[in-house]
C-alpha cells in the first residue's frame, strides 16, 4: 500500500488522449447547452427533453444508413428534419404550460423517446444498440470513418506521425459548434432574437405589441432540436454505437451543469463551461484511490451535484452570465 | 322558426348543463370515465383479468402515492420542484437495508429507522439549503437545478458506499394470498394496505388537526401565514419531517417489492411526479388518487399491449393529463 493515499499524478494533463476525448466531450456538450442557451437563456422556457432530441438525431441518422439506401451524408439533414418535427410534437402541447410543467413535460417527453428507442427493436435495435445491419455489411459510421482516415493522411503529412483517433472528430465537431455559435450570435442580433429576449421577459407585454409568444418560443425549441441531434451524431461518431443508455435524463442534466457554468444568456460562456466542466470529469478517471469504476461514476455524479448546488446557491449567473439577464430569478 | 331556436336553446342549455357539472365537479367526471373504461375493459377482457391486474395496479400505485404525498406538501407548501425526491427513497431504502440485512433485524424496525433518518435528510437540507436559499429569494429555476444537484449527490453517496450491486431486503417474496379469486403477493398487500392507512392518515391530519391547517394556510400564501401569527419556520419543519418519513417509507416498500440499486429511486421519479400533477399540487388525497389511478393504468395497459411498453404508458398518461387537465382532477382552475 502506498503511505500517501491521495496518489495523483498530474501527467494526464500533458497527454493528447486525454485533451482529445476531453474535447470531443466538450464540443457535444456544448452543442447540447448551446441549444439549451437560446432556450432558457435567451427565450426563458425551461427545455428539458435534449437528451430526447439527441436520440432522435443520432437514431434517425443510424437508420436511414443501415436500413436504407439513403447515404451516410443526405441522412444527416434528414435527421435534422425529422428531430425538427419531434421539437414541434414536443413543443405544440407543452409550450402553454408553467415553467415547472414544462420542464416535467419535456423530461417525460424525452424518456417516451429513449423507452422507444429501447422497446421498438426491429427499428432500434433494442437494448443491443445499433451500429451495423445484420449481415455487417454496411455500418453507420463507414463514410464518416473514410474522411477521418482522409483528415489522418493530412496530419501524417503535417508531421504527427501516429494522430489520435479521434483527432479528425474532435476537429470536425468543434468546427460545428463554432459554425451553431455564429449561427446563434448573428441570429440573436437580428429582430427576431430581440423579440425572443422581450418574451423571455415579459411575455404579455411582447403579445400587446403584437408578437405571437407562443410561435416564438416554438421556433426557439425546434432551433434547439435540430441542435441536439447535431450533437447526437456527434455522440454516436464518439461511441461507434447508437444506444439507449446514452440518452438518460441525465445527459440533459450534465448540459445544464455545463450551461450554468458557463453563465446564463452568454453563448461563448457555453463553450469555455463545457471545457471546463469535461476536464473536470474525465479528470477522475485518473485518481487511483477508488477501487472500482462504479466509485468513479459516483464520484463524477458527486461533483456534478455539488457544481450545481454551488453555483446555484453562490454565482447563480455561472461564469460569464449577466446576472441582469437571469431568468433563474422569476 | 320559433319552435326551432326553441329547441336549439333547450339543447344548448342541456349541453352546457353537463358543461357546468363537469367544471363544477371534475372528480365526478373522472370516476365517471374511468367507470366506463373499467366496464368496457371487463366486457373486451373479463372481470377476472381486469381485477387481478388492477389489484396489482393498486399495489404499485400505492408506492407511487407514497412517494408522492411527501413531494406534494412541499411543493404546495415551499414551491419547491424537489429533484431529489427520488433519491429520499433510495436513501430511505438503503437505511432499512442496514437495520434489515446487515444488522439482521426485522424489517418493521428497519421501516422505523428509515422513515427516521430520511426524515433527519430532509430537516437537514432544509436547514443548510432550502431555508438560507428561500431567505435569498431564490427563483423556481434556479431551486430546482439545485435540487437535481441534491439529488445526484445523494445518489453518489450512496453508490460510493452500497456499489452497484443489487441488494434485496430480507423479505417474504414467494408467499402470496388469495383473495376473492385473486392472486397478490403477501408484500405487495400488505404495501397496498399500508399505503393506503398512512396516507388516509395523513390527508385527515392535514384536514382536522391546527398543524394541517398551518400548513394549508402556508399553501396559500406563506407571507400571509406569517403575518397572521403563524409560526411558519416550525410549520416548515413538520412539512420536512412528514416529507422525508413518507419517502424512506415509500423507499422501503418499493425496495421490499423490486430491489435496491442507486438509481432505482430516481426512476420511480417522474411517475411520483404524474401522481402529484394526477391529484393536484398540495394535495394529499390527491397524492393518493393520483398514485393509486397511475398504477391501475400501467397495469391495464398490460391487458392490451406487450408488458416491455407500461412504463412508456404511465409517461404518456403524465403528459396527457399536463395538457387536459394541468391543476390535476380535483384543483382548481386557480391552481394553474
Amino acid at each position: 500500500m502506498d503511505a500517501l493515499p491521495l496518489a495523483i499524478t498530474f501527467d494526464f494533463l500533458t497527454s493528447v488522449n486525454f485533451w482529445t476525448s476531453v474535447g470531443v466531450l466538450a464540443a457535444t456538450y456544448a452543442l447540447v447547452a448551446l441549444g439549451l442557451q437560446l432556450n432558457v437563456g435567451f427565450t426563458g422556457i425551461v427545455n428539458f427533453g435534449a437528451a430526447g432530441f439527441m436520440a432522435v438525431g443520432a437514431y434517425t441518422m443510424a437508420i436511414l444508413t443501415i436500413d436504407t439506401d439513403i447515404s451516410f451524408w443526405f441522412s444527416l439533414p434528414l435527421s435534422i428534419l425529422v428531430t425538427m418535427a419531434f421539437g414541434l410534437i414536443v413543443g405544440l402541447p407543452s409550450l402553454r404550460l408553467r415553467t415547472d410543467y414544462l420542464a416535467i413535460a419535456t423530461i417525460a417527453f424525452a424518456e417516451i423517446i429513449r423507452l422507444i428507442a429501447q422497446n421498438a427493436r426491429e427499428l432500434t435495435g433494442g437494448n443491443q444498440g445499433l451500429f451495423c445491419s445484420d449481415d455487417q455489411s454496411k455500418c453507420f459510421d463507414d463514410s464518416w470513418l473514410n474522411v477521418s482516415d482522409t483528415i489522418q493522411g493530412w496530419l501524417h503529412s503535417l508531421g504527427w506521425s501516429d494522430p489520435e483517433i479521434l483527432f479528425p472528430l474532435l476537429l470536425v465537431a468543434w468546427a460545428l459548434v463554432l459554425i451553431v455559435t455564429f449561427a446563434l450570435l448573428f441570429v440573436q442580433r437580428s429582430p427576431w432574437g430581440r423579440v425572443l429576449r422581450a418574451v423571455r421577459e415579459d411575455e404579455d407585454a411582447a403579445r400587446a405589441l403584437g408578437k405571437n409568444a407562443v410561435a416564438y418560443k416554438l421556433q426557439s425549441l425546434v432551433i434547439s432540436a435540430a441542435i441536439a441531434a447535431i450533437a447526437g451524431w456527434i455522440l454516436a461518431l464518439n461511441l461507434a454505437t447508437v444506444h439507449p443508455i446514452d440518452f438518460e435524463p441525465l445527459v440533459t442534466f450534465f448540459a445544464y451543469g455545463v450551461l450554468v457554468l458557463g453563465g446564463l444568456a452568454s453563448y461563448w460562456g457555453v463553450l469555455v463551461g463545457s471545457v471546463v466542466f469535461w476536464t473536470l470529469l474525465e479528470a477522475t478517471r485518473f485518481i487511483d484511490i477508488f477501487e472500482d469504476q462504479s466509485d468513479q461514476t459516483a464520484l463524477r455524479l458527486a461533483i456534478v451535484g455539488l457544481v450545481l448546488i454551488l453555483l446555484m446557491a453562490f454565482r447563480p449567473q455561472g461564469i460569464f452570465g449577466k446576472r441582469e439577464e437571469m431568468v433563474l430569478g422569476d | 322558426m320559433e319552435a326551432g331556436t326553441l329547441a336549439a336553446n333547450g339543447e344548448r342549455s342541456l349541453a352546457d348543463r353537463v358543461r357546468d357539472t363537469a367544471r363544477r365537479r371534475p372528480a365526478l367526471v373522472a370516476v365517471a370515465i374511468l367507470a366506463s373504461i373499467v366496464l368496457a375493459m371487463i366486457v373486451a377482457k373479463g372481470l377476472h383479468d381486469v381485477a387481478q391486474t388492477g389489484l396489482t395496479g393498486l399495489s404499485l400505485g400505492a408506492i407511487y402515492a407514497l412517494g408522492a404525498v411527501g413531494l406534494t406538501l412541499v411543493y404546495g407548501i415551499l414551491k419547491l420542484v424537489n429533484f431529489a425526491q427520488g433519491d429520499f427513497l433510495t436513501f430511505g431504502a438503503y437505511m432499512a437495508y442496514i437495520v434489515n440485512v446487515t444488522w439482521g433485524m426485522p424489517l418493521v424496525l428497519g421501516i422505523f429507522f428509515a422513515m427516521l433518518m430520511t426524515a433527519l435528510l430532509g430537516v437537514f437540507f432544509e436547514k443548510v439549503m432550502w431555508g438560507p436559499m428561500r431567505a435569498r429569494g431564490a427563483g423556481l429555476l434556479q431551486l430546482l437545478l439545485m435540487s437535481i444537484g441534491l439529488a445526484f449527490l445523494i445518489r453518489a453517496v450512496i453508490q460510493y458506499v452500497w456499489s452497484t450491486e443489487l441488494r434485496f431486503l430480507d423479505v417474504n417474496v414467494i408467499e402470496t394470498v388469495e383473495v376473492f379469486g385473486l392472486r397478490i403477493g403477501r408484500t405487495e398487500l400488505i404495501v397496498l394496505i399500508v399505503g393506503i392507512v398512512v396516507i388516509a392518515g395523513i390527508g385527515l391530519m392535514l384536514r382536522f388537526t391546527l398543524l394541517g391547517k398551518r400548513m394549508r394556510a402556508l399553501s396559500d400564501n406563506l407571507e400571509l401565514a406569517e403575518t397572521s401569527g403563524i409560526d411558519t419556520s416550525r410549520v416548515i419543519l413538520y412539512t420536512w419531517l412528514f416529507a422525508g418519513a413518507l419517502a424512506g417509507l415509500a423507499g422501503v416498500m418499493a425496495a421490499a417489492t423490486t430491489e435496491l440499486r442507486p438509481e432505482f429511486g430516481f426512476e420511480l421519479l417522474l411517475p411520483i411526479f404524474a401522481a402529484v400533477i394526477l391529484g393536484g399540487i398540495g394535495d394529499a388525497f390527491g397524492a393518493l388518487v393520483g398514485g393509486l389511478v397511475l398504477g391501475l393504468i400501467i397495469e391495464w395497459s398490460t391487458l392490451f399491449i406487450e408488458a416491455r411498453w407500461k412504463v412508456t404508458i404511465g409517461f404518456v398518461a403524465l403528459i396527457v393529463v399536463l395538457i387536459v387537465r394541468p391543476q390535476g382532477i380535483f384543483g382548481r382552475a386557480k391552481a394553474t
